[in-house]
């Protein structure tokens, strides 16, 4: 295919997501009984990069975010996040070997996300994550909504409920430094005049923001936003730009989103992963993939005589590998009815 | 590729005006579902009568056979008598009990989704009694309290003949809404349904029957162990429970209640089975019995012994306990394992994609609403001095629930008002024998189409940055079972 072609053709120089990346999908395969939601999805998301997952509606885009934060357990592959200095291979397949879910070292920690439990992966891996269809508490304030994102800093700090039913000085600390966290947040997400509202009573372009705010207050390494801008107005969308280049810039967290407005993509992604029907099609800068035949295909569909063109290639393929087939595995499927 | 650019922006729409009604049209279909309610055809008037027609015409097909028909046994056979009568009254009291409440409560039909909007707009029409009962919530709590504290001095001051049966009355009371608080935590604040809770009522009191029985021990020692078995059983409970949602929730703790309550029954060996247990020993004043004789508490005070004294004594026991009760829960609700349990309620995907561990939440949430549960009954044991399997029995888990759901879940002091009607109320219409279920019935319905979320429905948020506002009831998800 022309798409492979000229991904092949591309210069040897490897990209910066590729050097130091936070989290490296491999191999991954998601079944749900007979359709493959992904297919043998590999692709690596750079530490500090935006990077996008884009594709037409039904590729298995959020089946992929579902696998990496824990909500669905992949069928097959391997999902790996780093923590600190880029670790080597040679301590992930150690790790691997194990059979533990993660190893520290003094460099950082490694963790196999497919081996966690979905709460351990916000608390431990620290991958955070938003929803397509907006999840919040929504018979809690904003602000609760952004103290029960704290749960385990204060859990912690609160000597898992003892200290906090005492009121302890240690708890009325952290108490304290959870609401201080929570007002930055709500300052960047213009939210504090509505600290005190019901998160349902909320604008849906507010919900949105105080999604985001919620998952950044777990403190992640890695954001992970299915769709924040689906519903929003075209200045709403501009300005969640702003935030995650704040988010990108001032904290160094890698953000990972699912998103269908082109806008938003080609202008703050540094890195764009391209999927169709659960396999990866092009994966590469937002220039790179912009050019791309087979996305621009995926997309907006291909003249007739390319889809004849490429059936007949693929029909030809097909009858070519199962007469090789036939060949191969004709006497021992013979062999096997006879006794 | 200019062409994916396109996808999804508004450039076609960037003529002057042309971008608000974009903005509107999706801030629109954002919003409520793009339906209009159907206009009115029939006059209001003519749409309740249809209604209640209706309602009639159901009411005639079924009581057609319930109580228009009577078969009575009779030599050579069944004998068929019709009661046309009886048929026709209750038709025709269903058709304007329903015509009286579409016309007073309900008004024109409402409908609506349970999407976070569709709460956000139901929420605009404000619920202004709850309100008004929340902002003074915590007058009325202090009120009550210096009440309950007066309540026993002031019967046995001004009723020195009914002293026993009003302060027996006032402690039954106390029970029930330490039962309530208890249950409200799993219920009111981690929303899951338990329709099993007299389970760890029970448990608390056999605790403490069995260790009077066995090893002699007092009241005040086993009340702390009393609770830490029954939170034992609440983890029990909880493991299968975990992964329930909704009516299966409610169907296997309601199993659990059961079970606890067949083997009591059947265990006789240990528990007395059916025959109960005997002679559990009253509670203590730090080692001094409330009796006759020159050794004992009223002896040494020197006042004439009177058992009404006793009564007083269990009374603020059980105060003290109910009130440690409603403490803790408070305390916890602003605590991180107390906002967790409301956050689970309200959407438990979510908590797990902000690291909550939600197993270990849900069976805090059993743990400690069992414990107090076990608590009341420890008391339950020492008040009556005899415990059966029959006092916890269904019935009792209902009547906790009922008072939950009736005071507002999650709702403190609804449960203390929902209490005192509700067991008061019993207790007050005793004379009318079987009529009071049916009041008590009437009662209920009344109120549930009154106030379908409880007397106290509003939320009291746990964490307040500049203005405390109680949040409305149409935006709180009210969790499993429900």
């Amino acid at each position: 295919m022309a798409a492979e072609t000229l991904t092949a053709a591309e210069p040897a120089a490897p990209h910066g997501w590729d050097l130091d990346p936070v989290l490296t999908v491999e191999h991954l395969t998601m079944r749900f009984g007979g359709l493959v939601a992904v297919d043998d999805l590999s692709f690596n998301v750079g530490r500090g990069d935006i990077t996008a997952l884009i594709g037409p509606n039904g590729a298995g885009k959020t089946t992929v975010f579902n696998c990496v934060t824990g909500f669905y357990k992949p069928t097959e592959g391997r999902i790996i996040m780093r923590h600190g200095k880029s670790a080597s291979e040679d301590a992930i397949r150690r790790l691997t070997e194990t059979g533990e879910p993660w190893s520290e070292s003094e460099d950082g920690a490694i963790f196999l996300l497919e081996r966690m439990p979905d709460f351990r992966i916000c608390k431990d891996a620290r991958v955070a994550r938003t929803f397509q269809n907006i999840r919040l508490f929504g018979g809690m304030t904003v602000l609760e909504n952004l103290l029960v994102a704290q749960h385990n800093v204060l859990m912690a700090a609160s000597n898992f409920t003892i200290g906090g039913i005492l009121n302890l000085p240690g708890f009325r600390a952290a108490r304290q430094a959870a609401i201080d966290k929570a007002v930055y947040w709500l300052e960047h997400t213009r939210l504090l005049e509505r600290a005190d509202v019901p998160a349902a009573g909320l604008p849906y372009g507010a919900q949105r923001r105080l999604e985001i705010a919620r998952a950044m207050c777990t403190e992640p390494h890695l954001l992970c936003l299915d769709e924040p801008a689906a519903g929003l107005n075209p200045r709403e969308t501009s300005e969640l730009n702003e935030l995650l280049e704040y988010i990108r810039g001032e904290h160094g967290t890698s953000v990972l989103l699912i998103e269908h407005d082109m806008g938003v993509v080609m202008e703050i992604s540094d890195h764009v992963v391209v999927l169709d029907y659960g396999e990866k099609i092009s994966d590469g800068s937002a220039e790179h993939v912009r050019n791309d035949p087979s996305v621009i295909a995926a997309y907006l569909g291909v003249e007739d005589e390319e889809v004849e063109a490429a059936e007949a290639a693929a029909r030809a393929a097909a009858s070519a590998a199962a007469a090789k087939g036939r060949a191969e595995n004709g006497p021992a499927e013979n062999g096997k009815d006879t006794p | 590729m200019a062409d994916i650019d396109k996808v999804g922006s508004a450039e076609e729409h960037q003529a002057p005006g042309a971008l608000v009604e974009w903005e509107q049209r999706v801030a629109g279909y954002q919003g409520e579902p793009p339906f209009v309610q159907e206009p009115e055809r029939d006059s209001a008037i003519v749409a309740a009568l249809k209604d209640a027609a209706i309602a009639a015409g159901i009411a005639a097909a079924l009581f057609l056979f319930f109580i228009g028909f009577r078969t009575d046994i009779d030599f050579g056979g069944l004998e068929l008598t019709t009661r046309w009568q009886a048929f026709a009254i209750s038709v025709i009291a269903v058709f304007f009990g329903r015509l009286l409440f579409r016309v007073l409560f309900w008004g024109p039909r409402q409908r609506g989704g349970r999407s976070l909007a569709a709460r956000a707009m139901a929420s605009r029409a404000g619920t202004p009694l709850s309100e008004r009962f929340s902002r003074h919530s915590g007058l009325f709590g202090s009120f009550a309290l210096a009440a309950a504290v007066l309540y026993p001095v002031i019967i046995l001051l001004a009723f020195p003949l009914k002293d026993k049966q009003f302060i027996d009355l006032g402690i039954l009371v106390l029970t029930y809404i330490m039962l309530g608080w208890g249950l409200n935590i799993v219920v009111g604040l981690a929303g899951l349904l338990d329709l099993g809770y007299v389970a760890f009522y029970a448990v608390g009191a056999y605790s403490f029957a069995l260790f009077a029985q066995y090893f002699e021990v007092g009241f005040w020692f086993a009340l702390p162990v009393a609770g830490l078995l029954a939170a034992f059983w609440g983890i029990i409970l909880g493991f299968p429970v975990l992964r329930l949602r909704g009516d299966y929730l409610a169907i296997v703790t309601l199993a659990f209640g059961e079970i606890i309550r067949v083997v009591l029954l059947n265990w006789y060996t240990f528990t007395g089975g059916p025959d109960g247990i005997s002679g559990i020993p009253d509670p203590t004043f730090f080692g001094l019995e409330f009796a006759r004789g020159d050794d004992n508490l009223p002896g040494l005070l020197g006042i004439k012994y009177d058992s009404a004294y006793k009564q007083a004594y269990f009374f603020y026991i059980i105060l003290a306990l109910a009130m440690v009760t409603n403490f803790v829960t408070m305390r916890l609700r602003r605590l991180p394992l107390g906002r967790a349990w409301e956050a689970l309620r309200e959407d438990e995907i979510a908590c797990r994609s902000l690291g909550i561990n939600t197993v270990n939440t849900k069976l805090t949430a059993f743990a400690i609403g069992a414990m107090f549960g076990g608590f009341a009954g420890s008391f339950f044991a020492t008040r009556q001095g005899f415990i059966s399997p029959e006092s916890f029995t269904f019935i009792e888990s209902a009547l906790i629930l009922a008072i939950v759901v009736l005071g507002g879940l999650g709702s403190q002091v609804g449960v203390v008002i929902a209490s005192i009607v509700m067991i008061g109320g019993f207790e007050l219409f005793r004379d009318l024998a079987e009529y009071r279920m049916l009041i008590f019935g009437l009662l209920m319905v009344i109120i549930m189409v009154w106030r379908p979320r409880g007397l106290i429905a509003t939320r009291d948020p746990s964490a307040v940055l500049k203005e405390r506002k109680s949040i409305s009831a149409d935006m709180v998800a009210q969790g499993e079972g429900h």
